[in-house]
């Protein structure tokens, strides 16, 4: 019998291995993530290889070869120096999908400062909350969100920069500082920080059923992990033409929209604008992408058009098509058989895990509505519910779980240790997922083990919405649950009772719906909104959100012995 | 630009434009492909038309392409209000 720990402990090593040998990692050269993803690959003849083309929404092209990357980030990285910003500082980026964004990124990582990506359309209660919670000492930012900082910078006594990128300084109050990356002079070399694989690299804010958002710590060896699924799970190779449709604000949009297809020196496309379906086919044709990363719901968005507008365009250069954020139904792998000829693959991850762990790789069968299995060097396990040890049998709903130990994984949640500790139990890494495993070893995914509700594959959390209701004036008390949608999977979902003095009407819904949308997000604003007269409560006056969520989903309400009498 | 173009504009231009926000929106200004309204906040742009115009707007109809400009928005208004007279 071989010994089966260690012939998986062999395996592990030699898939991060490989990554190493393939980075030249840990030879002498730098682990900074922002001078992998730009001087290395110079360094390896790809300097006139175009690194980005980015289109506007009013079809203006920017172009950008990695020797572009490499100086322009240099640049950067020069400026904020400059402007007195340390290694170790915390820099957001609050902007639309723009060059300055992605270049900003590394040259934030080419500082040792930690790049803080935050969504654009966020409002500015949930803004303030990140930048508070991270003591963020610069924004790098757009004049169209000039007002919504101004309006919460008093809020923020460690933010001394506001840094636009698309403002004369005539336009801009004390405090604020205009930059024109085109007219920088441009910094051929740049004393790049020191970074160790434990520095801080990237700080992401994810939600939680509890409390405010968590902000999820990424370091500098995360590049190992993210090299590595770039390689094999989204098959990026030499002269791939890739485009992934995730914002930057979000960890997609970072660990597979910048650090994985740059470190694999591919040319990425972006477009900068709103989804419209033929304009999403002109583009992959106009480019000839050939590596597509997606989302369940914008292709359930593609599938409600029909396959009449895929076939106006030629779109034989796709090659690969992957997709994350939630559960990718079997209809759509079926689908994008038929219109592009090539299935969908499914990827899972988390905002913690920084990298694909549970996966269909290329060439694999694909069981539709799977998640696939372990990427090589990630161990996994359904884990029983109570215990948390691996659950033997196949088919039996237990929480995803996974070994510890790859180099993607966070290293903790900013100003939150206890919260950090509770995703951990019997030596595994608990998901916040239940699913199941099947005698193949594919995996399944059953359901949320909290009330976070994923909608459009972004967590939102039901206490941040709870919180933003609540001060609304004619809100007495509040509840968001997850609903089900055929489009985004969930979407938010209030139960509101009002204030003496208020009456339910459609108005009032109107008006509620727009003040969580402006104080926290499009995303987090209920999308339907229940007025009632009393919340379930268990004795203790805690709200029974799962009962709501089970009247919602038309799921038996389970045990009610604890639910308060009227 | 008649009195429902105008409505309509007058309202996105109220509920998701900031103030200070000095972006020039005309009835043709892309909204969905141009970043100003996103397919989240449509739902509540949806809402707004169903109630004060009094007409229910079907999912299939509601899609971003339709809701890409005001005066998009308001010929499919004026559709669905045609119909349901």
């Amino acid at each position: 019998m071989p010994d089966l720990v260690a012939v998986e402990e062999e395996r592990e090593l030699s898939s991060w291995e490989l990554a190493k040998l393939e980075l030249n990692w840990g030879r002498g050269d730098p682990v900074n993530i922002g001078w992998n993803l730009s001087d290395r690959i110079c360094r390896q003849g790809l300097g006139q290889t175009k690194a980005l083309i980015w289109e506007g929404f009013g079809g203006q092209e920017r172009v950008f070869t990695y020797e572009d990357l490499r100086v322009l980030s240099n640049t950067m990285a020069a400026f904020l120096a400059r402007q007195g910003i340390a290694p170790g500082e915390r820099v957001c980026l609050f902007m639309d999908r723009i060059p300055e964004l992605y270049i900003g990124f590394l040259g934030i990582l080419k500082l040792g400062a930690v790049a803080q990506p935050l969504f654009s359309a966020f409002g500015e209660e949930s803004l303030a909350t990140r930048l508070l919670d991270a003591g963020t000492s610069a924004i790098l930012t757009q004049k169209k969100y000039l007002p919504r900082i101004r309006r919460i910078r008093a809020e923020l006594p460690a933010l001394r920069h506001v840094i636009v990128a698309d403002a004369e300084a005539s336009a801009l109050q004390q405090g604020e500082t205009p930059l024109h990356l085109d007219s920088e002079p441009r910094v051929e070399d740049f004393p790049v920080y020191p970074a160790g694989p434990e520095t801080p690299s990237v700080l992401h804010y994810t939600s939680g059923t509890t409390g405010q958002p968590k902000g999820a710590q990424h370091v500098h060896r995360s590049l190992l992990s993210q090299y590595l699924t770039a390689r094999r799970v989204l098959d990026l190779q030499p002269g791939d033409i890739y485009w992934c449709n995730a914002d930057p604000g979000w960890v997609t949009g970072t660990s597979y929209g910048i650090i994985g297809p740059w470190s694999a020196g591919v040319t990425q496309v972006v477009l900068d604008a709103g989804f419209n379906v033929d304009r999403w086919y002109s583009f992959i044709e106009k480019h000839r992408v050939t590596v597509w990363y997606s989302a369940p719901t914008a292709i359930r968005l593609l599938m409600k058009e029909g396959k009449t507008p895929a076939a106006r365009h030629d779109l034989s250069s796709l090659r690969h098509l992957a997709s994350v954020g939630e559960p990718l139904n079997p209809e759509a792998v079926h689908w994008s058989r038929e219109v592009f000829g090539r299935p969908f693959h499914d990827t899972y991850w988390q905002t913690e895990t920084g990298c694909i762990v549970i996966t269909n790789l290329p060439g694999m069968p694909i069981k539709a509505g799977s998640m696939g299995k372990p990427f090589p060097g990630i161990t996994a396990a359904i884990l029983d519910m109570r215990t948390f040890e691996p659950v033997a049998l196949p088919g039996r709903v237990g929480l995803i779980g996974l070994a510890p130990g790859w180099p993607s994984m966070i290293v903790g949640y900013r100003n939150n240790p206890e919260g950090y500790a509770k995703k951990f139990a019997s030596g595994w890494y608990l998901t916040g997922d239940r699913g199941t495993v099947d005698a193949d070893g594919y995996y399944w995914f059953v359901g949320r083990d909290d009330d976070v509700i994923n909608t459009g594959g972004h967590l939102v959390g039901p206490f941040e919405v709870e919180s933003a209701l609540l001060e609304h004036p004619a809100v007495a008390e509040s509840a968001a649950v997850a609903k089900p949608d055929p489009v985004n999977m969930e979407v938010v979902k209030a139960f509101v009772t009002l204030k003496p003095g208020y009456e339910a009407s459609s108005d009032l819904e109107l008006e509620i719906m727009n003040f969580v949308r402006k104080k926290l997000s499009p995303i987090a604003m209920p999308q339907d909104i229940s007025f009632v007269t009393s919340l379930p409560r268990t004795r203790s006056g805690k709200i029974m959100r799962r009962v709501l969520r089970a009247q919602e989903w038309g799921e038996p309400v389970g045990d009610l012995s604890t639910l308060m009498e009227d | 630009m008649d009195d429902l173009q105008k409505t309509i504009l007058d309202y996105v231009k109220r509920e998701y434009l900031e103030e200070g926000d000095d972006r020039e929106l005309g009835v043709k200004t892309p909204l969905i492909t141009g970043g100003i309204v996103d397919s989240f906040s449509m739902v509540s742009l949806k809402r707004f038309l169903e109630k004060k115009y009094g007409i229910k707007i079907p999912d299939a109809d509601a899609t971003p392409e339709a809701f890409d400009s005001v005066a998009r928005i308001a010929l499919l208004v004026e559709k669905i209000a045609a119909v349901r007279a």
